[in-house]
């Protein structure tokens, strides 16, 4: 076949990148200037440019750094510990357990994975609220009850965040489990490593990209959720489970600060790459 | 030649992302002059069809009136926070503004200052109907340039509903008629002492209740301190926030008085997001409730039909007046929001959408209005009208408030403030702050969120 010039051969992707660029860029870009002026929904007649003072503002705000602190809070309990750990753990468990024990296992947690996040939202509130379930099997224990939503909020909204996140791990882990040669582990046991050596040395060198991978995508997952928080406590009592999405959108649309909220949008993202980042260096597959 | 699948798939997107482009474009804009499109706000419980049943009335009336002219509805579904939201979207551009829109007095003065909405005075000033609307309910959907933006449709009040069950054994009056704040707290107390498993008082407070708090909360307190001759939270004069005023301290003093002496619900409740769920449809027909500062449309919670039907409603509970602080005249006070009909200043067919606000505004349809949705009349023909005050128990008391009523300042840092409102009253309620901490702290935010206007009182 003929080669034709480079640029004749790209010709084909043009349309694609330029309704790439119209309805992706272009809506990103405007993103990023609105985060520098101060626009609002309503009550102003004019805009304009602010340059970094939405950005000054945000630092200067305590419920903003409060919103930073939960967040990393939030993040770090329920993405890294959470549903990472649970993930891999319900993974290697299913590998080892029967054919009923594994899909049974699988389905409930993939059940709480389909659900939408109103939806485990609202049964994840029924469960914590003062005349919900946990008290009710705290009083069958005769262990002291307590409103969970109101003394640890950010707690809660986490174990809910772990309920319905850990599945996606859990699939993830159970691909990765599943591409260790057997015959390395076997080897292993013969040389007489023990379950916890194995585990150390072969399984999490072996699934290091997998892992990386599922801290990525998780934390990101997890930096953005809103509608289960919303649901079960709205960021309260006070502000102490306002998570930066929430403060977003408490900024944007019930003060109708778009500028502001979009600044912070852009702070989120900042915090997210940050995360990647992190991971991407610490997990660095070694060739 | 072959083609490459990568061209195959980029000719495909880009002719299905342009058709889809082309279509968006396509629709919307521009309609004929002979077609008035009208945006309300549809429930977002699909078994709710006050106001499709009610405007789909109109609307058969008014093309019946108007030969060759049509009505299209464009219903915005969405609770309210997030309608104001579309609404406001909707307004900035000449393709996607309707005719004719609802507007909530409590944004209606934000979205004037937007530049969204067009001024009526020219068609008001024609229509001898406008004679009959209140004077309070006229002045919600003014201005500050003095100019009327919207037509209201009916408005709602506040008071206190207790529960004669509750206050037989409390040995409380079953015509109760607390002449000042004392008398409200000294029959909470009485209830506390008396029938024990009861909250005796419900004030909804804090971030989490939002607005409710702050209006059937804190502002009942608030405009009933004073003389009542001036708003405590804004001077007109001026067009500053007031802030260090001896009002907003008692207020405070007030709620942390309910929440310190477990007069109120737990803290926990309280403060749990969807507790108006519990007030409306557990405690109240339960008989767990002893007195409540709430609105006028709770008996839409009990109609049949609804999540908690209670037909009998009005044989156990009683209403009263909220009151002033020390029982100054006037001797009570009430709050009041409500909605009103607007003309976006980017409609294209304006005038056909004013006629269809008369259509809207008749005594008849007006009153058919009001009793479909629990709304209080501001048509003072309507208010009178024996039709109207005998269709549901409780419309001759609520609409009795309307004398008596007061207005949000509904200026663009109202949001703001009343956020800051319901900071204040969450501290003194879980008693982290004193009422002079959680005043100064109040002060402090109305300072930085308005830009600095604010004026001592």
């Amino acid at each position: 076949m003929r080669r034709g010039h480079p640029a004749v051969r790209a010709l084909p992707l043009v349309p694609a990148l330029v309704l790439l660029l119209l309805f992706l860029a272009g809506p990103i870009a405007y993103c990023v200037w609105i985060a520098f002026t101060d626009l609002q929904l309503t009550g102003q007649a004019h805009s304009s440019f602010t340059g970094l003072a939405n950005f000054r503002r945000a630092f200067q705000d305590d419920a903003f750094l409060n919103a930073v602190w939960l967040t990393l809070v939030f993040t770090v309990l329920s993405s890294l510990i959470g549903q990472n750990t649970l993930g891999l753990a319900l993974a290697a468990l299913m590998k080892r357990a029967s054919k009923p024990v594994r899909t049974l296992t699988g389905g409930v947690v993939i059940t709480a994975w389909v659900l939408p996040e109103v939806v485990a939202g609202f049964l994840l509130y029924a469960f914590f609220r003062r005349e919900g379930t946990l008290n009710a099997v705290l009083d069958w224990l005769h262990l002291p009850r307590q409103n969970w939503l109101f003394t640890l909020p950010i707690l809660a909204v986490s174990f809910a965040n772990v309920w319905r996140g850990t599945a996606f791990s859990m699939l993830v882990y159970s691909a990765a489990l599943d591409e260790i040669p057997a015959e390395i582990t076997e080897a292993a046991e013969v040389d007489g490593a023990g379950g916890w050596r194995r585990l150390w040395h072969i399984t999490l060198p072996m699934i290091r990209r997998s892992i990386g991978t599922n801290l990525m995508l998780n934390t990101l997952q997890t930096l953005s959720v809103f509608g289960l928080i919303w649901v079960m406590t709205r960021g309260g009592p006070g502000d102490r489970s306002q998570t930066l999405p929430l403060f977003m959108y408490e900024q944007a649309f019930q003060n109708s600060m778009i500028g502001y909220g979009t600044a912070v949008a852009l702070l989120l993202l900042l915090v997210g790459s940050l995360f990647s980042v992190v991971y991407l260096r610490l997990l660095r597959t070694e060739v | 030649m072959p083609v490459r699948p990568t061209a195959a798939l980029s000719a495909l997107l880009t002719t299905a992302l342009s058709v889809t482009a082309l279509a968006a474009c396509g629709s919307g804009s521009g309609h004929g002059p002979d077609t008035v499109k009208v945006s309300y706000k549809q429930s977002t419980d699909n078994s709710v069809k006050v106001a499709d049943t009610y405007l789909a009335g109109v609307k058969e009336q008014f093309e019946r009136e108007h030969p060759g002219k049509k009505v299209e509805f464009v219903p915005i579904k969405a609770p309210d926070a997030e309608y104001y939201t579309k609404l406001q979207q909707m307004l900035r551009s000449p393709r996607t503004a309707p005719d004719l829109v609802y507007e909530d007095t409590f944004l209606i003065n934000s979205d004037i200052t937007s530049g969204y909405l067009k001024p009526l005075d020219a068609y008001l000033a024609k229509w001898p109907d406008w004679k009959r609307f209140i004077g309070s309910a006229k002045a919600a959907a003014k201005g500050r340039d003095g100019k009327t933006y919207g037509v209201p449709d009916g408005t709602d009040t506040r008071g206190l509903w207790f529960d004669k069950r509750v206050f037989s054994k409390a040995g409380l009056p079953p015509d109760w008629r607390p002449r000042n704040w004392a008398d409200v707290l000294s029959a909470a107390r009485t209830i506390k002492r008396k029938v024990p498993g009861v909250v005796p008082l419900n004030v909804y407070t804090g971030k989490p209740a939002g607005e409710r708090a702050t209006m059937q909360g804190f502002e009942m307190l608030l405009y009933g301190t004073g003389d009542g001759s001036l708003d405590p939270l804004y001077d007109d004069t001026t067009g500053k926030w007031v802030v260090g005023s001896r009002g907003f301290k008692d207020a405070l003093s007030f709620v942390e008085t309910v929440y310190r002496e477990k007069l109120g619900p737990d803290v926990s409740d309280a403060l749990d997001p969807n507790f108006n769920t519990t007030v409306n449809g557990e405690l109240l027909p339960q008989g767990k409730l002893g007195i409540a500062l709430d609105g006028s449309w709770l008996p839409q919670t009990w109609q049949p039909g609804s999540g908690h039907p209670w037909p009998d409603w009005s044989r156990h509970l009683g209403l009263a007046a909220m009151p002033t602080q020390h029982g100054q005249a006037p001797g009570k006070v009430s709050m009041s929001g409500g909605w009103t009909w607007a003309i976006p200043a980017k409609a294209a067919n304006p005038d056909l959408a004013f006629d269809f606000v008369k259509t809207l505004q008749t005594k008849d349809n007006a009153r058919k209005w009001y009793i479909a949705n629990s709304g209080i009349a501001v048509r003072e023909d309507v208010a009178a009208d024996p039709a109207y005050t005998g269709a549901q128990p409780g419309l001759r008391f609520f609409t009795g408030l309307v004398a008596h009523t007061h207005y949000r300042p509904a200026y663009p840092a109202y949001p703001k403030v009343s956020t800051a409102i319901q900071e204040a009253m969450e501290g003194v309620t879980t008693g982290d702050l004193s009422v002079a901490e959680a005043a100064s702290g109040y002060d402090a935010t109305v300072e930085d969120v308005t830009g600095g206007r604010v004026v001592r009182k």
